[in-house]
């Protein structure tokens, strides 16, 4: 079973790499490029902790295969901070609290931030609603909530960071970073 | 959990994907979004040796209205088709599919395809009479209508080598519609499921109605007997509760870690009551 060769960026910057078609993207992240904020729960496509933006959309990656990552742009909860400064949705749940044991929060955070993409100011039932696909094992939801319902008083708690490689233009100059070199 | 081995390829044009398809034979898949397949390859219950995956396929998605039809491409995700409510009782079907993650993965074309009875579209096909084409490596296209898509538990007309190519279903305008679906948990399947869509005759009464069910036989099923309870009658209250006592005639729902068949045909019975007054209130 021959590898297939990738080419995808992740967190704004470009990796070329062999694949087996069998890997997940989640390993991909994990094992492979070192990003290790995404987290492995269920395995099952019901947990949500293993949520990233695929081109700039929510999706668990333990059922997405690396292959399907092709040609596009993958941000994990290791993209969304600019430098020292917390995304907006970040900092909602440092001040609410929205965590427990915190396995849940870079899946929560991810869900949230695509959530308020595509509803700036939803209320509490949509944000439930919206999170359904996330689950918290120590059934701490009402901070989450409470988090997300705060993170929409800011008026970038949508943005979809790292802008891409090919959404403006600007990959030719990236650094092209070859596997093991990305994280 | 991981995948067996498998091949894989990405062709660039529908004719070589039916060809990749065709060439790797009964044990090839089409992958569109994954997400019927790639968790039943996980737990090793499909193990095909070839993936054709179908993501750079041009033309196969979007909506587009077409004479009384809303022609849909079958790599349109539900996530597309939740954001459209024009179109009706797909879009309000398409936004209790699963979580909003599996929404954005997920497409019409697989879920009609694999053909699973807890699946929520294909009730939505069955009730809307909605028909799909399908194409072979030969150049052979033929249309099937919902009726005979599904044969069986995750078994449609879909043979290996075969793609759908086009989903159309009727808009059926001025009909009123609704979708009920019963979990135990939020992104669950539906231990039941009930699509109904209501036409009002201009005195009031019911010109016509369809009701079809996920989740209560090997395929989704259309509940005649309901409907032929109410259709010419009156459209009220009373009418639609007497006509939903019959919801759970013809039916074989499969007992499952979630229900008894009893209690998926009490939730039968109950959820089509609250799908046709909601479609005949709307």
């Amino acid at each position: 079973m021959s590898e297939v060769p990738v080419r995808l960026s992740v967190n704004g910057r470009t990796h070329e790499v062999d694949v087996e078609p069998r890997l997940l993207l989640v390993h991909l992240l994990r094992d492979r490029l070192g990003l290790t904020g995404t987290h492995v729960g269920c395995d099952t496509t019901s947990c949500g902790a293993c949520t990233v933006h695929l081109d700039g959309e929510s999706v668990k990656s333990c059922t997405v295969l690396a292959v399907q990552a092709d040609g596009c742009e993958v941000t994990t909860i290791e993209g969304l901070a600019d430098g020292d400064a917390l995304h907006p949705v970040q900092e909602a749940f440092w001040e609410d609290h929205g965590l427990q044991c915190g396995f849940c929060t870079p899946g929560m955070i991810m869900r949230a931030v695509d959530l308020l993409a595509h509803d700036p100011d939803p209320t509490e039932e949509e944000i439930r609603r919206g999170l359904e696909g996330n689950l918290c094992r120590c059934t701490g939801y009402h901070n989450i909530v409470r988090a997300v319902k705060d993170a929409a008083r800011h008026p970038h708690a949508g943005r979809i960071p790292a802008p891409g490689v090919s959404a403006d233009g600007a990959g030719a100059g990236r650094e092209l970073a070859q596997e093991g070199l990305g994280a | 959990m991981i995948p067996a081995h498998f091949d894989y390829v990405a062709p660039a044009s529908l004719d070589e994907a039916l060809r990749a398809l065709a060439d790797g034979g009964e044990d090839a898949k089409p992958l569109a979004g994954g997400h019927s397949l790639l968790p039943l390859m996980k737990m090793r219950l499909a193990v095909p040796t070839l993936l054709v995956d179908l993501r750079r396929l041009e033309g196969l998605r979007g909506i587009e209205r077409e004479n009384g039809d809303w022609r849909i491409g079958p790599l349109t995700r539900h996530a597309d088709l939740q954001r459209r409510a024009d179109l009706g009782v797909v879009a309000q079907t398409a936004a209790l599919i699963a979580d909003q993650q599996v929404r954005n993965r997920g497409t019409i074309g697989g879920s009609l395809a694999h053909g699973d009875p807890a699946s929520d579209l294909p009730a939505v096909l069955a009730a809307t009479e909605g028909r799909v084409t399908i194409r072979d490596a030969g150049g052979g296209s033929r249309t099937v209508a919902a009726a005979d898509l599904f044969q069986d538990y995750l078994t449609t007309a879909v043979g290996p080598g075969e793609l759908i190519t086009e989903v159309r279903i009727p808009a059926l305008d001025g009909w009123g519609h609704a979708y009920e679906k019963f979990t135990r948990r939020a992104e669950d399947w539906a231990m039941v499921g009930v699509c109904a869509l209501v036409k009002r005759a201009p005195d009031g009464s019911c010109e016509d109605v369809r009701v079809a069910f996920t989740n209560m036989a090997s395929t989704p099923i259309r509940a005649t007997a309901v409907e032929q309870a109410l259709r010419g009658g009156p459209l009220d209250d009373a009418a639609i509760a007497a006509a939903a006592e019959h919801a759970d005639e013809g039916t074989d729902p499969p007992a499952d870690l979630n229900a008894s068949a009893d209690y998926k045909r009490h939730l039968a019975r109950v959820l089509t009551r609250r799908a046709l007054q909601r479609a005949a209130g709307s």
